[in-house]
């Protein structure tokens, strides 16, 4: 089995040294692998990307056992270091795409800036390469959107347009952060198909961040899900929703629109809030229906679910 | 594109109309013979009479407005009470000594400016960043006559660098530079602190903006990040600002002209002042608020052909 | 369903904790900041020499002894003297209360004159509105010096002229923010709420649209204040502001610069002041708006 593209065992990131936004987290992409991570809004999982990409604000100390990004040990790295994976090692496209270019430089020179590291190509060569990737996205007339302003282009033709910069890089792991939220739903499918293939083709490890259940659905292998800055559950994507061990996981999916029968009276809702990171035993028990004494006392453990292979989740329920 | 301009041109027109009445109207509210008032008590009966005809005070007043301003609209600003030249080939002559100090206090302002806001946005949130800061609010806080007296002092009298007083002999390159300088220097010093701000604050802006974190997430360098996409950007919105703030500097040329005894139009203006020389004043102030009106115009103009956004829109 | 209209509650008139409470938490406010804490401590030493001026002069400012001109700095001329003999320090904090009251005399004037317009141009007519918009852009195009120039030429040298070039020029930024709030004002609830009343327009006006205008006013016009002490000075250094004879720093630096050759002393007695003051005013009033509105900052959305 090939070496994961990244590799954490019990990451930890904190904010200002007192606040806690991730804690203890485990989780590899391998590469050609798609890894989805789904959580609510504060549950960690951006935090857990820019981590990732090492662009967290410098009040955030990360620490755990191990944090290595294609072969790099990100927690003894300094900026320089980190600063030089950005791009070959790591890239990220972002959920509003309107707003993930200059609006003042063309796009031709944004395209040309990010392949400032291959200094012996020439200006014309470098072009070729552009066209190419922005031909191999589906860019009508890619020669001519060289010139074209971001405001000239849609929403979807500009991921379209951040896909191909990533095609150009071809990092070891792509992080993608919401990445079809600000689209409509043809153009959904469009870039879903075009992540398959940078996967298929430049073998590049993906790691999807949304609270869209049926997107991370459709394109991932393996979902994690996050909560109050842990990992609660993670496995094979048809497991975690054919039969999900943790209640919080549960209560995302019957709470998923899509997957909401017809007829229903009510949308369910999970009340209360997501609270803050780092309590005494398990953080969803204020939520959760079937909260017992014991989750309130003590987290439960990271537990191994008997049907199927690779499918953990932490809960004191499924362990019985 | 047109039209636009077109548009704006129109509303400068009718302000630049309501300054003259407002002008006229001046001259006709302080109580007692206008041509006194206008020319002081020390003006000869042929000069007052001069006047009387030139701006018709014997006839109705509407017409006399109507006169005025059918005189303005042909590009008659009136004649020099005591020399009877035109004033509009007076302003012609002088125009250019203080166009140069207003360019040479723009480039003071303009490269002093951004490179200061720079550093600050460099050092954000360091004491290098607050220094500037503070230093910046400053230039913009002092009188720029006091700076014009003070760097006469230091580099004229005491350590008699650079010249005192003219503007240099006409064909002089050098020294026409050499007097150019304290005083453009003087001028500029407030803009530099204004420019500064304003260039620190829109950088700032632009850095949290996301295509920033994108530029990041494929690790192109800081440095690349700030100079080449901020710094545009930045520029890009503080223009408009700079480009009304050359009409400002046309005519902060006055006390710099004074000091340093340069010939120009704010020279002009205070000569005619104290000569209670009525119709040059008239003619230079409406000269430098058409200047400035024009500023406005052509900094909009500036911004559309630079901002691709408000290019397309055009 | 009736809407009880005396429910409405109407905005806070002045704050809650009480006005002394507030102005004390926002003077530590402004403290804090370092810029605000050199701004308070020029201003009030600028103050406190206006206010004790007539006390704490050495000499008397006009008194003229041609056997001591241009001495340089020395125990019995802390600033030594111009050209006539007279002692310099006396005529810097003489000029010090110059400044002041031809300051705060004019922005008084202007304030007065600009509220009832802008107040005007916001809630009455349409047409009155884009009028006086009209003639506030004239105004404004009119660079501040030349309107000074033209007044003078006009009106000849003087205090008054001064201070009618000063309302002139701070009359349209003024009466805009007056009118720019009236605007808001006038679609929110609480006023709507009186005019469905039949409140009359000038309680609405006073009761109303006053209080809330009145705060964001005083601080431009801090704002100002060193602007319009340059202004003063400058006119009274081209010899068309304050009469010569009347001490004011403009003057000094104007009897300064016509022996600058001779002596730097009094150009630098009558600068230095003139910069602490335009400097400690601009401070303060920085941090007085940082503290209390930011939102005037033009500078956030350039």
């Amino acid at each position: 089995m090939t070496a994961p593209v990244l590799d954490l065992r019990g990451l930890s990131v904190n904010y200002g040294g007192v606040f806690p936004a991730v804690i203890g987290v485990d989780l590899a992409v391998r590469p050609g692998e798609i890894v989805g991570i789904i959580g609510e809004s504060g549950s960690g999982k951006s935090t857990l990307a820019h981590a990732a990409l090492g662009l967290l604000p410098k009040v955030a100390r990360v620490s755990g056992d191990r944090f290595m990004l294609a072969g790099n040990d990100m927690l003894t790295a300094d900026r320089k270091t980190l600063a030089s994976l950005r791009g070959p090692a790591a890239a990220m496209i972002f959920q509003n795409p309107m707003t993930a270019f200059s609006p003042v430089h063309t796009l031709g020179r944004q395209l040309r800036d990010l392949l400032w590291r291959d200094r012996h190509q020439t200006k014309a060569q470098k072009r070729e390469r552009i066209v190419k990737a922005l031909r191999d996205v589906g860019i009508p007339d890619p020669a001519g959107k060289l010139d074209a302003y971001p405001f000239q282009l849609s929403g979807g033709m500009l991921q379209r347009v951040a896909i191909a910069a990533t095609l150009l890089m071809r990092p070891s792991l792509l992080i993608a952060d919401e990445p079809t939220t600000a689209l409509d739903v043809t153009m959904e499918a469009q870039i879903l198909h075009l992540m398959r293939t940078l996967r298929d083709e430049a073998g590049v490890a993906i790691l999807v961040i949304s609270h869209h259940l049926g997107m991370i659905a459709e394109i991932c292998d393996r979902v994690a899900v996050m909560y109050a800055g842990r990992i609660i559950e993670e496995g094979p994507v048809e497991a975690i929703f054919r039969s999900p061990g943790h209640p919080y996981t549960q209560a995302l999916l019957d709470c998923e629109p899509a997957l909401i029968l017809p007829g229903i009276g009510r949308l369910p809702v999970i009340a209360g809030e997501v609270p803050r990171p780092g309590g005494r035993g398990c953080d969803f028990a204020g939520r959760c229906r079937h909260a017992e004494e014991r989750c309130r006392c003590g987290a439960a453990p990271w537990q191994a679910l008997r049907a199927d292979p690779g499918h953990h989740a932490r809960c004191h329920r499924s362990a019985s | 594109m047109i039209t636009f301009l077109l548009r704006r041109t129109g509303l400068a027109v009718v302000i630049l109309v309501i300054v003259a009445i407002l002008l006229f109207l001046m001259m006709h509210m302080i109580p007692g013979d206008p041509t006194v008032v206008a020319l002081g008590p020390r003006s000869t009966p042929e000069m007052r009479e001069a006047f009387r005809q030139m701006m018709g005070l014997d006839r109705p007043f509407i017409e006399q407005l109507g006169l005025f301003l059918a005189r303005l609209a042909h590009g008659d600003l009136g004649q020099d009470v005591w020399s009877r030249r035109p004033v509009l080939t007076m302003i012609l002559e002088v125009l250019p000594y203080t166009a140069t100090l207003a360019l040479a206090s723009f480039l003071w302002a303009v490269t002093l400016g951004v490179l200061l806001g720079c550093i600050a946005v460099v050092h954000h949130g360091k004491w290098g960043d607050w220094l500037i800061g503070l230093v910046s609010i400053a230039f913009v806080a002092v009188p720029s006559f006091v700076v014009a007296l003070y760097s006469l002092l230091v580099f004229a009298v005491w350590l008699n660098w650079l010249p005192a007083i003219g503007a240099g002999e006409p064909g002089d390159l050098a020294a026409q530079l050499r007097s150019l300088i304290l005083p453009s220097f003087a001028i500029g010093l407030g803009w530099v602190g204004y420019v500064s701000r304003l260039i620190r604050a829109a950088m700032i802006e632009a850095m949290g903006e996301d295509y920033v974190r994108t530029l990041r997430a494929y690790g192109v360098a800081e440095r690349r990040i700030t100079y080449r996409y901020a710094l545009k950007q930045a520029l890009l919105a503080v223009l408009p600002v700079i480009a009304i703030g050359f009409g400002g500097l046309l005519t902060g040329s006055v006390f710099a002209e004074i000091v340093f005894t340069r010939p120009g139009l704010g020279k002009m203006t205070y000569d005619a002042v104290m000569s209670r020389n009525f119709p040059v004043v008239m003619g230079t102030v409406l000269v430098t608020s058409g200047l400035y009106v024009a500023c406005m115009i052509i900094a909009d103009a500036v911004t559309a052909v630079l901002d691709p956004r408000v290019r397309s829109t055009l | 369903m009736a809407t009880d209209v005396a429910s409405i509650p109407a905005p806070p008139i002045a704050g809650e904790p009480g006005i002394p409470r507030r102005m004390a938490l926002t003077f530590v406010e402004v403290v804090s900041h370092p810029l605000g804490a050199i701004g308070v401590l020029l201003v009030a030493l600028i103050v406190l020499t206006a206010l004790m001026a007539p006390v704490i002069v050495p000499y008397n400012p006009t008194a003229i002894s041609v056997k001591e001109r241009l001495a340089d700095p020395s125990l019995t001329h802390l600033l030594g003297t111009d050209q006539l003999g007279r002692d310099l320090l006396s005529r810097v904090i003489v000029g010090t209360r110059t400044a002041m009251t031809v300051a705060l005399t004019s922005l008084a004037v202007a304030l007065a004159i600009a509220l009832p317009l802008g107040m005007i141009a916001g809630y009455g007519p349409r047409w009155l509105d884009a009028l006086f918009i009209l003639l506030f852009d004239s105004i404004s195009s009119l660079p501040m010096i030349m309107l000074g120039l033209a007044v003078v030429v006009l009106l000849g040298p003087g205090v008054s002229t001064v201070i009618l070039v000063i309302v002139l020029y701070s009359v349209p930024s003024y009466a805009r923010l007056v009118r720019t709030q009236t605007l808001s004002l006038k679609t929110r609830d609480f006023i709507k709420a009186e005019q469905a009343m039949n409140a009359g327009t000038m309680r609405i006006l006073f009761r109303h649209v006053l209080p809330n205008v009145v705060g964001p006013l005083l601080i431009l016009a801090c704002l100002d204040i060193s602007t319009v002490i340059t202004l003063e000075a400058g006119l009274s250094f081209l010899g068309l502001g304050v009469k010569p004879q009347i001490p004011s720093w403009g003057n000094i630096l104007s009897d300064g610069f016509s022996v600058i050759r001779n002596s730097p002393v009094p150009v630098i007695a009558g600068g230095v002041p003139l910069i602490l003051a335009t400097i400690g005013f601009t401070f303060f009033g920085e941090a007085l708006r940082d503290a209390l509105d930011p939102r005037l900052n033009p500078e956030r959305k350039p």
